[in-house]
């Protein structure tokens, strides 16, 4: 019995499902699995070449990984790493965003000037639609009415109906959009733009620009202040944007708009992860080559993870 | 002709698209953008090497490229593009070839001209309400007391790919410099650049020597540089050779192991294939696919100017060349340049800010501005003519 009790101990101390962060190795090709409790990366599972978007299906049984330079969206059992099929995605996919009926895929094609729709069950595409050149940024409503993409070089966020997969409006922003998010009540939408340096906030119901955000970090040069990746946190008050190569985060206040604090994090930041209950926050650091935790209480860079060479998107599993 | 072919399908293939797209975004006003590529072709001189041929649609790719760029955007907000191509030969007569252009109403162009001929384009009584985008000529003057207020430069003048290599060097405590300079065209312009930026940056230039072998170097190189590389000790070689036609036999043949800079080795240059960071990979690709060769610096050049006009054109809505003029050098314009910051005018002179990437045949060592030089407005600015030098009264 006595060698017995160590094993029991420890099963105890393990919870059933410790929550994860999922995060691309870009020039790895791989997927870090990082166990949250711990603070460690647990696996790696290989993935197709360059993957960069990265994404659960609602119930969390499957993982859609943008595999850019293998022109695919692979699908991961994440329960045993294993690539499950490739959806058709067009080419040199870069990012995506799953429609709330966990059915359809909206996917980035950065060097075709495409977004495509491609049924998840099916596997097939439902639609392609023209967009600016070198799309990237991917958001769907979360009532599912509207997608938007944002296309780098042509510096627009298209919007586009759902229903008839074709875009409504074009709306011009800052240079290089990367990145684009609904806020929680789909009443308004932020998009990033890397060189111009900016965020730019507008209302959903009539496309109109309302706000535009600037940052400034004392002591980097402001053109290294490049806002890329962002999220709001789950209570919907912040938003965390990830700033580039100034190796920072800003927090933002999601109503005033007003930024409340810069956070030091690793080398060329791009994409931001809240922990489920929102208390930590996970920064994919490309040049570096590890991820930041952040605890979101006392607003502080907590801990430094290593991963694979330049990671580059995240994605939780509770 | 292949590199027009596959250009032309991809406009094609959006003008089609752009009836269905346009109608439907309901924020179309229609503006139509006609837009001169003029080219002056030059007689190359032959080199020593063979290896490296200029592309035929060196220069004019970049304009096709633009094109397909901006109409991409414009086709969202009802604008169109259309290019027209003039090609002025050596032995043709340019004055006679812009003085037709210009009668035929064109007051937007993106030049790939000498300096000699920019001036006579600039000049024409009929070009002063045009705007015109120099996409490759380097030469000081033109942002200097030659500079001409309806002329803008979107490729980096020689002070600023000298300044950059420069700094590079000088931050690497490579500051004592052999300087060896040819008798080609723009060899003596590229060499006074760099005695100006060694005196900027203090770097040293401790021997100056001219290149006047006429042999061919293929086969005498290893016995003719290092002897011809012997003397004073010194921390880099810099080349002026800006044709190719001999510095590349100065590598690994010095007298002393020392790196070679400025036409060969460590190279600041407006463009390479070697350029991957920043999203340039997309840009690279998009030209390698539509033309099968990398993009240079000339083909960048001539982009960068298409491609300043559309982000002019898309923000205000205007074809209107003082309109455009006004837009480009205030601080609201940006121009996402692929090289991780964005490009903006000089409001003194008209030349475009950009990064200068410093790079060799396989990549790129580094980019200035080099961290550490710093600058009161931009850091872009330690890099050529600064406002207060300037001596161009035209803007």
């Amino acid at each position: 019995m006595r060698f017995l009790l160590p094993v029991f101990l420890a099963s105890f101390a393990v919870p059933a499902i410790a929550a994860e962060a999922w995060v691309t190795n870009e020039k790895d090709d791989t997927v870090s699995v990082i166990d949250i409790e711990t603070q460690e990366v647990i696996k790696t599972y290989d993935t197709g070449e360059r993957p960069r978007g990265i994404t659960f299906s609602r119930d969390y049984s499957r993982l859609y990984i943008c595999a850019s330079d293998s022109d695919t969206v692979q699908v991961m059992d994440p329960e045993t790493g294993k690539i499950l099929h490739d959806l058709p995605s067009g080419e040199d996919p870069e990012q995506f965003a799953l429609h709330p009926d966990d059915r359809l895929l909206y996917i980035a094609n950065e060097d075709d000037a495409i977004t495509t729709v491609v049924d998840t069950v099916e596997r097939k595409v439902v639609a392609q639609i023209q967009v600016g050149i070198e799309p990237e940024g991917m958001a769907v409503s979360h009532n599912g009415k509207i997608a938007v993409t944002t296309s780098e070089t042509t510096n627009m966020a298209h919007w586009i109906d759902t229903e008839s997969q074709e875009i409504f409006a074009n709306t011009l922003v800052d240079s290089r959009p990367r990145h684009a998010e609904f806020t929680a009540d789909d009443k308004r939408l932020w998009v990033t733009s890397e060189i111009g340096g900016t965020i730019t906030v507008f209302t959903v119901e009539d496309q109109e620009e309302i706000a535009k955000i600037d940052f400034e970090i004392k002591g980097v040069r402001p053109e290294r202040v490049q806002p890329v990746g962002m999220r709001f946190s789950p209570d919907g008050k912040l938003a965390i944007v990830a700033l580039g190569p100034s190796n920072h985060i800003a927090v933002i206040d999601a109503e005033t708009f007003e930024v409340k604090k810069y956070i030091l994090v690793g080398r060329r930041v791009w994409h931001l992860a809240f922990s489920p209950d929102g208390s930590k926050l996970f920064t994919t650091n490309g040049v570096s080559g590890d991820v930041t935790v952040v605890d979101m209480d006392s607003l502080q860079a907590v801990k430094t993870i290593k991963v694979g060479r330049y990671p580059w998107g995240v994605a939780i599993r509770p | 002709m292949e590199t027009l072919m596959s250009f032309q399908k991809l406009r094609i293939f959006l003008t089609a698209l752009s009836a269905t797209v346009g109608a439907s975004t309901g924020i179309a006003h229609a503006v139509d953008v006609s837009v001169l590529y003029l080219e002056r072709q030059v007689q190359r001189p032959p080199t020593l090497s063979v290896l490296d041929a200029v592309p035929d649609d060196l220069g004019r790719a970049g304009a096709e490229l633009a094109l397909f760029e901006n109409t991409a955007t414009a086709r969202f907000l009802g604008h169109t593009y259309t290019l027209d191509t003039v090609v002025v030969g050596v032995e043709d007569d340019f004055s006679d070839a812009i003085t037709k252009a210009l009668a035929d109403g064109h007051r937007l162009i993106v030049a790939n001209a000498p300096a000699d001929d920019l001036l006579t384009l600039a000049d024409h009584p009929n070009a002063k309400d045009a705007l015109i985008l120099n996409g490759t000529a380097p030469d000081d003057r033109l942002r200097r007391d030659a500079c001409r207020a309806n002329l803008l430069h979107t490729i980096p003048s020689r002070s600023m790919l000298a300044d950059a290599v420069t700094q590079f060097l000088v931050k690497k405590r490579w500051a004592d410099w052999l300087l060896i300079s040819g008798e080609g065209p723009g060899d003596e312009e590229y060499a006074a650049a760099l005695r100006a930026a060694a005196a900027k940056f203090n770097a040293k230039i401790v021997e100056e020597k001219i290149w006047r072998f006429d042999a061919d170097m293929r086969r005498n190189a290893a016995q003719e540089v290092p002897v011809f590389t012997q003397g004073k000790d010194y921390d880099a070689v810099l080349v002026a050779d800006e044709i190719g036609d001999w510095a590349r036999y100065v590598l690994y043949n010095t007298w002393l192991p020392r790196p070679v800079a400025g036409s060969e080795g460590i190279t600041p240059v407006a463009w390479s294939p070697v350029i991957e960071q920043w999203g340039a990979a997309q840009l690279q690709k998009r030209f390698a696919d539509a033309t099968g060769r990398g993009m240079q610096s000339d083909d960048y050049g001539v982009w960068a100017g298409l491609r300043a006009i559309g982000e002019a054109v898309t923000r205000t809505k205007s074809a209107d060349p003082a309109t455009l003029r006004a837009y480009m050098l205030s601080q609201d314009f940006e121009l996402a340049a692929f090289k991780g910051r964005k490009a903006t005018f000089r409001a003194w002179n008209g030349q475009m800010r950009q990064p200068i990437p410093l790079v060799h045949s396989r990549a790129v060592v580094a980019q200035a501005p080099i961290e550490g030089y710093l600058h009161r407005v931009s850091e872009l600015d330690t890099l050529g003519q600064d406002e207060a030098e300037t001596d161009c009264t035209a803007f």
